[in-house]
């Protein structure tokens, strides 16, 4: 660290205790079957060779219960990917979390799905590209992959196992938002998760490829406010929207360090998954940290804890403990210093800029091919 | 559809697959759990919730709560219903 940082931080109030983790998002593996365009995975992702040992993760997982963590989501890359993965979610289920698995379903056989039911899965999370074959297979840049979906969904509901469908909303599929609803009722789901795309990772480098016309995303709104009308009881939908048209930041995930955090395949202990696009901050490994030290004394999660670190204009916002500045990597990515008010912020100086932005990106008729993800970098295979 | 606070003797609640009831050691807490959702659940509730075991009635369920808690069951019949239907309209339980 530069000394100029050390001598910020001596001014600066401790930040606060935590209270103990509530959700661990385990992504077990980078490898996935599909290529979807607005994978929240790094962009340099981890090949097999360096993923954590089955001994490894089993650890993870009781230090995790241990530590006071309540929901294990088990996700990827494409979790079942891992042949040890039942062996895996027992173990997690054996240590009393509470078991989310968050897959693609593709490549899921039945057998697998009733192993994993066995072995103590509680919750399924299945993602949604699109309502029908053109638009999913085009997304997730895999053919046959709508079938296998409904297939899976199909599976999972006749084993009684609740469902949530998680669909990434951008500008190829915000069209079908509306069927996408029909088709959550359809396949049986509990929960349907609309979630627009957040610009980090693959997003951020396919943005122009999926930014949504402001038209659109408050057409979507009154959409899911009104299926929430008619479908309550038989639907629950979650909303997030995209942040680039709003006034104010989202409050992530209740605050850097303050709810949840993730591990990498290979191990690397993270406040939120996108955190390692921050390169400054020294994230520790769980070969040889526990997960207890990392949370309490780890230096990347006391990085932007509380509200120490900030700046003007959040240092001195009346909002500074209701969205705590927004999302680090974001301002980051934005501007440069992930210390920075989100741009996202009207009071930020960036705010107007991102909105013209992100305005013109969508207005563009052909904004030609999307990368879709890929071990490489330079490699991927670039197609519409 | 909200459902009526009534709930019949016979009627055994029960937590819906998915939902977990189980004590929360970190926090000192008993929590019921859904997917995405945390529910804290305070003295009372724990009580309840430690006798929603998907094979006692209703009825059998406040006879137990009369006896352990010396209450009478005309006082606290209306907060367990009022209680287990807020669950059960969130899906939290199943009635
Ligand atoms: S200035 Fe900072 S704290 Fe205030 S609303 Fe904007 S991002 Fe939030
Ligand atoms: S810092 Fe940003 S990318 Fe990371 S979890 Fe928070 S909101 Fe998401």
């Amino acid at each position: 660290m530069s000394g100029s940082h050390v001598d910020l931080q001596a001014d600066r109030v401790a930040p606060p205790r935590p209270q103990p983790p509530l959700g661990l998002l385990a992504e077990v593996t980078h490898r996935c079957p599909l290529r979807c365009t607005y994978c929240s995975n790094p962009l340099q992702l981890d090949p097999k060779s360096v993923e954590l040992d089955t001994e490894t993760w089993k650890r993870v997982f009781s230090e995790a219960a241990e530590l006071g963590v309540i929901h294990l989501h088990m996700s990827g890359g494409e979790p079942t990917a891992r042949r040890d993965i039942v062996e895996l979610m027992r173990h997690a289920a054996e240590v009393g979390l509470y078991t989310n698995l968050i897959t693609s379903g593709i490549g899921v056989s039945d057998a697998q799905l009733d192993a994993l039911i066995e072995a103590g899965c509680d919750h399924i999370q299945l993602s949604m590209q699109g309502a029908d074959a053109a638009i999913t297979e085009a997304v997730g840049g895999y053919r046959g992959g709508y079938d296998k979906k409904q297939a899976f969904a199909d599976a999972v509901v006749a084993r009684g196992v609740p469902l949530t469908l998680n669909a990434v909303i951008h500008r190829m599929n915000i069209h079908q938002v509306p069927a996408m609803i029909d088709k959550a009722v359809a396949f049986g789901a509990k929960r349907l998760e609309i979630a627009h795309t957040q610009y980090y990772g693959w997003a951020l480098k396919n943005r122009a490829q999926l930014m949504p016309a402001r038209a659109d995303v408050d057409r979507t709104i009154d959409e899911v406010e009104s299926a929430r009308e008619r479908l309550k009881g038989t639907l629950v939908i979650d909303a997030v929207f995209p942040d680039y048209y709003a006034r104010y930041p989202k409050l992530c995930n209740g605050g850097w360090g303050t709810r949840t955090f993730s591990v990498t395949p290979s191990g690397k202990i993270l406040p939120c998954h996108a955190a390692e696009t921050i390169t400054h901050l020294d994230f520790w490994n769980v070969r040889d940290r526990s997960l207890a030290e990392t949370w309490y004394d780890g230096p990347a999660f006391n990085a932007y804890r509380g509200t120490g670190w900030m700046q003007e204009p959040c240092a001195s916002c009346e909002r500074k403990t209701v969205d705590y500045g927004g999302c680090r990597c974001q301002a980051l990515a934005l501007t440069g210093d992930a210390a920075a008010t989100d741009p996202v912020c009207i009071k930020s100086p960036r705010h107007a800029e991102l909105g013209a932005l992100a305005t013109m990106e969508a207005a563009v008729c052909d904004p030609g091919p999307a990368v879709y993800r890929g071990f490489r970098i330079g490699q991927e295979t670039e197609r519409r | 559809m909200d459902r009526p606070n009534a709930i019949a003797d016979e009627t055994v609640p029960a937590l819906p697959r998915g939902v977990k009831f189980r004590e929360d050691k970190a926090r000192s807490r008993f929590v019921l759990l859904g997917p995405e959702r945390i529910f804290e659940a305070d003295a009372i509730a724990t009580e309840i919730l430690k006798r929603v075991d998907g094979k006692a009635s209703f009825k059998a369920i406040l006879t137990d709560l009369t006896q352990t808690f010396t209450a009478d069951e005309a006082t606290i019949r209306p907060d367990v219903e009022a209680f287990l239907t807020d669950l059960a309209n969130k899906q939290m339980v199943s009635l």
